[in-house]
């Protein structure tokens, strides 16, 4: 405690915003622990870096301490969201076709509506990225991106509905947020404890827009590189298989789409393959959960000729 | 007081609690809330509200909550709605110290349009021209139903 008594005072030397982080450690530090967070807050209101009010906050607010991802707000994880899409848009082009995207629109807002999470703060919306690697990416709030690479290996309006539908199963369970480190949300929930008193300074702006930074790129790094894990993956397959039910699609379209990957991918490939468990092993879960569903017969003439009139040029 | 007199007393108390009990308060979460006439995204819109309105929930169909809001009842996806009181200002009566209490959210704080603003100013190189675009592509409810008929997409159950 002396330790952190000496880290604090050292603090009000440093800047204001440097003193946040400190009281974010000693919240961080003091997990479950309210009169930790108490002194904490006593000695940044005594060595002047707090206002009193705002000391107040902190102890009410117990705070940040455990708080999870879970705590973030829908308009929040839009925000989130936006900037996470944004930065895969600096990494992939956008695929700039009226038609084609608004045929994924429409389907994957159709299929958005089924799942356990229809409503999300700015509503689920789709783009083809101009890109041949096989991938998808679902970005926080309902920002999904698919790339050509994947739509070729689609050949029917199920199979499409099969990709779209396990993305939205990614957005329902949250799995993007769920990548955001500990540390990050306290810092922005310490900040915030601050921003209920007054409106933030330029220093408190900067500390919550590192966060936010270090936010979207834990969430980037996830979805472009490391990939999320085994159990993320069999729960946006179990959303998909449920999704495409309830509207009225064939879920043995998802084994198929992954049949296919699974013939298709380099194994040693950047794309899909690198961020995902091997297609074979998701192939024989999904086909337990569906050995009752009868088998896919041949799509309705009408659902063929607009997938492949939508997506002619893919 | 006669015993059969405590015991009625005692049963209007409960049915008060039961009946405040049953009429939870609950917050919109959404850009755009919209109140149905049936517990189905099939059904039509009776009504609109917006992020932070209060609304009344009375009961439960499924993920379906027949809410009171200002002049209009209806149906309304529990994935719009949260336990949370949602303040749109700080400051505004008693916002102060508990924005980050779990029953209440304030509007617009934390990461927002002005934390996004701060990190645009950072990072030039990373445009939001398609993220902003991509926000223009909503499809109404009637348009999405409409396609699923139109591709003989049977049996919705939306």
């Amino acid at each position: 405690m002396n330790r952190l008594f000496s880290l604090l005072s050292w603090s009000t030397r440093a800047g204001q915003g440097l003193a946040i982080t400190m009281l974010g450690l000693v919240v961080v530090w003091a997990s479950g622990c309210a009169t930790i967070t108490d002194i904490g807050a006593t000695v940044g209101e005594n060595a002047g870096v707090i206002r009193p009010e705002e000391a107040e906050s902190l102890r009410r607010a117990g705070v940040a301490v455990g708080r999870t991802f879970e705590d973030i707000t829908p308009e929040q994880e839009y925000y989130i969201g936006r900037t996470v899409g944004a930065t895969i848009l600096s990494a992939y082009r956008p695929y700039n076709h009226p038609a084609a995207n608004e045929y994924v629109n429409l389907l994957g807002q159709a299929l958005a509506l089924a799942s356990d999470k229809p409503e999300t703060f700015g509503g689920y919306r789709f783009l083809i990225l101009d890109s041949d690697e096989i991938n998808a990416f679902a970005a926080p709030g309902g920002f999904i991106f698919v790339t050509r690479g994947m739509l070729r290996l689609c050949r029917t309006e199920d199979e499409l509905a099969a990709v779209l539908a396990h993305e939205i199963g990614h957005v329902q369970h949250a799995h993007g947020l769920s990548a955001i480190r500990s540390s990050r949300l306290v810092t922005a929930f310490t900040v915030l404890a601050i921003e209920t008193t007054r409106t933030l300074g330029s220093d408190e702006v900067r500390e919550l827009t590192t966060a936010f930074e270090g936010s979207v790129s834990d969430i980037t790094h996830t979805l472009m590189t490391s990939g999320y894990s085994r159990r993320a993956e069999r729960e946006a397959d179990q959303a998909a298989v449920t999704i495409m039910q309830r509207v009225g699609y064939n879920p043995h379209a998802l084994v198929r789409m992954l049949e296919e990957m699974d013939q298709r991918l380099d194994p040693q490939g950047l794309d899909f393959a690198a961020t995902h468990p091997p297609p074979r092993n998701r192939i024989r879960e999904i086909q337990r959960w569906i050995r009752d569903v009868p088998a896919a017969t041949p799509s309705p003439a009408s659902r063929q000729q607009r997938f492949e009139s939508a997506l002619r040029e893919i | 007081m006669n015993r059969r007199m405590v015991g009625l007393i005692g049963l209007g108390l409960l049915a008060f609690t039961l009946t405040v009990e049953a009429r939870t308060r609950m917050h919109v979460q959404v850009r755009e809330g919209q109140i149905r006439e049936r517990p189905s995204f099939l059904g039509a819109v009776a009504a609109v509200v917006e992020y932070g309105d209060r609304v009344y929930v009375l009961r439960e169909q499924g993920p379906w909550r027949w809410v009171e809001a200002a002049d209009t009842q209806g149906w309304m996806h529990e994935s719009a709605l949260t336990r949370q009181r949602i303040k749109l200002a700080a400051g505004e009566e008693d916002a102060a110290g508990v924005a980050t209490d779990q029953e209440m959210a304030l509007a617009g704080k934390g990461f927002s349009a002005e934390v996004e603003n701060e990190f645009r100013n950072r990072h030039d190189a990373i445009s939001f021209e398609w993220i902003d675009r991509m926000e223009t592509f909503e499809k109404s409810t009637r348009q999405l139903i409409d396609f699923l008929q139109a591709g003989d997409v049977e049996g919705a159950d939306l």
